[in-house]
Order: C-alpha cells, then sequence, then structure tokens
C-alpha cells in the first residue's frame, strides 16, 4: 500500500495526538482529584454541585463539549474583553478533553478513595504522621493501585477522542489523514492507515496499563 | 422548530442503530458460543478493529471512504452509501454492536453453570437452551450496563454531524453560527442530550424493576 509520501506527515500527526492525550490526561486527573474531594467532603452544597457538575458534563457528547469550550470561550472572552479573542485551538482542545475526562475520572477516584480501609488513616494518626504525610504516603498511593483499572479505560478513550479536535482545525493524526485523503483522493487507504496507527496505539497502551495494573498489586493478597 | 426537527433526526438515529447493532450483537453472541476457533476469531478481529479506533474515524471510512471504489459507485449499494444519515447508521450500528457483544459475551458467562447444565439435564438441545433460559437471564443480567451502551449511541450520534447529516449538533452548529450565540446554543443542545439520557436512564430503571426476578432478594 503505497502512502504517496504522506507517512511522514501522519506521523508528525501522531505526535500532536499524543501530546494532547498526554496533556489532557495530566490536567484531567487534576480535575478528577477535585471533584473527587469535592464529593467526599462533608460540605452537601459542594457534594450538590460536583455532583451536578459531572453528570451534566457526562452527559453532554464529547463534540458538543469541545465546541462549547472552543466556540463558547470565543464569544465569551470576546464579549468580556470588547474586541476580538481568538481561543487557542490547542488550549480549548486540551481544556474540554481534560474536562470531559475529569468528570468520569471523579467517580473512579471517589470509588478508589473509598476503598482503601479506614484504618490505614487511623494506623498513620497513631503512628504521628501529619495529615499531609498520611495522604501522599499512606492513601495516595494505594488509591492508584484501586483506580488505575477504570483510569487506564478511561485513557483509551480519551486517546480516541482526541480524533474530535481535527473538527476545530488542529494538525492530529485525524487532520492529517483528511489531508491525505482529499489531495490524493483515497480516502479509504488514508483512514485505514490512520486507523491502524489508532490501534498501535491504543494496544500499546493496553501492553503497558496490563504491565502497570500487575506491577501494583504484587503484594496483593489474592 | 430548527432544533426540533434536530431532536427528531438525533432519535431515529439512535433507535435505527440501536437496533440494527442489537441484532447483529445477539447473533455474534450466539456465534461465538460455538467451540471453533474460525467462527470466534473474526468476531475477536471486529470488536479488537472497532474499539481500538475512534468513532469519528469509523464514520469517515464508511462516508468518505466508499467514495474510493468506483465498483461501489456502480453499484445499487451506492444507494446507501451516499447517503450521510445511512451511513451515520451503518457506523453507529457497527460500533455498538462490537460494544455490546462484548457485554452479552460477559452476562453469558456470568449465567451459573447449575442453569445450564439444568437444560442439558431437561433435555433442551443447545439452541433451546441459548434461547430460552440463557439469554433471557443474560439480558437482565446486561441491563444496566446496556444502558450506557445506550447513552454512548445518543452521543455517538452528534458525530453524525460532520458528515453533514443534520441533527441535533450539525443544527445547533448551523444556528450558533449564524446567530454567533455559540455559548446559549451549545448549552441548550447540550442540555437536551443531558434531558435524553435522563430519559433513558429513567427507562431502563422501569425496565430493570419490570424484568428483576420475583424472587430476587
Amino acid at each position: 500500500m503505497s502512502l504517496n509520501g504522506f507517512t511522514i506527515q501522519l506521523l508528525i500527526g501522531t505526535k500532536l495526538t499524543v501530546f494532547v492525550a498526554v496533556g489532557a490526561l495530566m490536567l484531567g486527573l487534576i480535575f478528577g482529584l477535585i471533584g473527587a474531594a469535592a464529593k467526599l467532603c462533608k460540605n452537601k452544597f459542594i457534594n450538590l454541585i460536583a455532583g451536578s457538575v459531572t453528570s451534566v458534563i457526562k452527559g453532554f457528547p464529547e463534540l458538543i463539549v469541545l465546541f462549547a469550550v472552543y466556540f463558547g470561550g470565543t464569544a465569551l472572552l470576546t464579549k468580556l474583553f470588547h474586541h476580538y479573542v481568538d481561543v487557542n485551538a490547542l488550549v480549548a482542545g486540551i481544556f474540554a478533553l481534560s474536562l470531559i475526562f475529569g468528570a468520569y475520572a471523579t467517580e473512579t477516584l471517589k470509588g478508589a478513595f473509598l476503598a482503601v480501609p479506614k484504618g490505614q488513616a487511623a494506623a498513620a494518626q497513631v503512628l504521628g504522621l501529619t495529615k499531609k504525610q498520611t495522604f501522599f504516603h499512606i492513601l495516595l498511593p494505594q488509591v492508584w493501585r484501586h483506580a488505575l483499572p477504570g483510569l487506564s479505560n478511561l485513557w483509551l478513550v480519551l486517546l480516541k477522542d482526541t480524533a474530535l479536535i481535527s473538527l476545530i482545525g488542529l494538525a492530529d493524526l485525524m487532520n492529517k489523514a483528511q489531508l491525505a485523503a482529499s489531495e490524493t483522493s483515497k480516502p479509504f487507504t488514508f483512514y485505514c492507515a490512520a486507523g491502524l496507527l489508532y490501534l498501535i496505539m491504543t494496544t500499546l497502551s493496553y501492553v503497558v496499563i496490563k504491565f502497570f495494573i500487575k506491577k501494583v498489586n504484587k503484594y496483593e493478597i489474592a | 422548530m430548527e432544533i426540533i426537527s434536530g431532536i427528531m433526526v438525533t432519535i431515529e438515529l439512535m433507535l435505527i442503530s440501536l437496533l440494527i447493532g442489537l441484532a447483529a450483537a445477539i447473533f455474534m453472541t450466539l456465534i461465538y458460543q460455538s467451540k471453533s476457533w474460525y467462527l470466534k476469531t473474526p468476531i475477536d478481529i471486529f470488536i479488537f478493529l472497532v474499539r481500538g479506533t475512534p468513532m469519528l474515524l469509523q464514520f469517515f471510512i464508511i462516508y468518505y471512504g466508499s467514495a474510493q471504489f468506483a465498483w461501489l459507485k456502480a453499484s445499487p449499494l451506492w444507494m446507501i452509501f451516499k447517503d450521510p444519515f445511512y451511513c451515520a447508521v451503518i457506523a453507529l450500528a457497527i460500533n455498538t454492536s462490537a460494544y455490546t457483544t462484548v457485554l452479552f459475551k460477559g452476562a453469558i458467562n456470568s449465567v451459573p453453570q447449575g442453569e445450564k447444565d439444568a437444560c442439558k439435564v431437561l433435555g433442551l438441545s443447545k439452541f433451546q437452551a441459548m434461547w430460552h433460559v440463557i439469554l433471557p437471564h443474560a439480558l437482565r443480567i446486561v441491563l444496566p450496563a446496556y444502558s450506557n451502551e445506550v447513552i454512548m449511541v445518543l452521543k455517538g450520534t452528534s458525530l453524525a454531524s460532520t458528515i453533514t447529516v443534520l441533527e441535533l449538533t450539525g443544527i445547533s452548529h448551523q444556528i450558533a453560527s449564524q446567530t454567533y450565540m455559540f455559548v446559549e446554543t451549545f448549552l441548550l443542545a447540550g442540555l437536551i442530550y443531558f434531558a435524553l439520557n435522563m430519559i433513558i436512564i429513567g427507562v431502563f430503571k422501569k425496565l430493570e424493576k419490570k424484568l428483576a426476578f420475583v424472587s430476587a432478594t
């Protein structure tokens, strides 16, 4: 299968896809942690807000979230500053994807926090650890272990959702495939080539995730 | 109102794809129960391909990709592939059939072995056991997870706008670019999707109650 020299272009697009996915993963994890903390705190009002925000984002199609952030962000900022403000597509793309990731991760992380036995925190307290020490050295390592399977699934979803950023003009893998398709009038060939690259990414992720899950559960008593 | 017609197209897309996808998933699940690898492997490959690639790509392959083949354009099949609505239905149905097959496979495995043995003892044929006992039980097990799948399909219909179908997202995009009310329009569209989600969740809650075992505790 000849790709008419577009192979390099597809690979450049893949680089942006990975960059956006990793960026959205990191920001999304922060959103998820904030969301989980908000859902677990004792204030009923904060619980309610966190609950509604996450379920609304989860109820919106990913495309609508992206358009709302990108087009809506431009319109909103323009009104705010009284002159035209162009929202950077890359920032909007990463932000929208991390909002979606964060909304789903909130539930996963909340469950993971609850899965750590209460006695762990109590024991840490008895041993004289500060709250900060308890959180970072006792709770968080265990939270990751419980959250890893759920977060891995979300990562695979995120990786595929990055294809949407091509619709706001970012030159990701999907966008490069579109470009090559229209230039060579071989859309099937190029979309399949892009599909192959996505498959390689998802399969590679899957293998790495399996390795990590095995690693973090090394000392788990079956 | 244009929005109303958009909602109707969205619902149509969702229901038709779900119906086809469900039928295909049941078919594939039944085939998968056989022990021969040459029946199982193609299904495994199909699931791998669908789950490993973005849905947007699948829409593009079917709608834009099909135009690459002159023989397809000359055949009567082109009536289907030249229509973006049908292409969206095909893409969504393929997608949901793969994910649903995975759900069904898991559900059938979780039907207690005793039940399968009982069917054998009662002299039911393999097909009878599957059709009258195991599948209905598996459907009950799978119902909560399937409601998530229905919501995924509903959200997936928004991608049809990228291949020029004027469903809810497509119409909203059009209205937004005409009126410059981007925030309001997309928020409204999002909330309509959200409301449809709530309806789906409500319907499935009712269904679960109706189908629950009477003796279940």
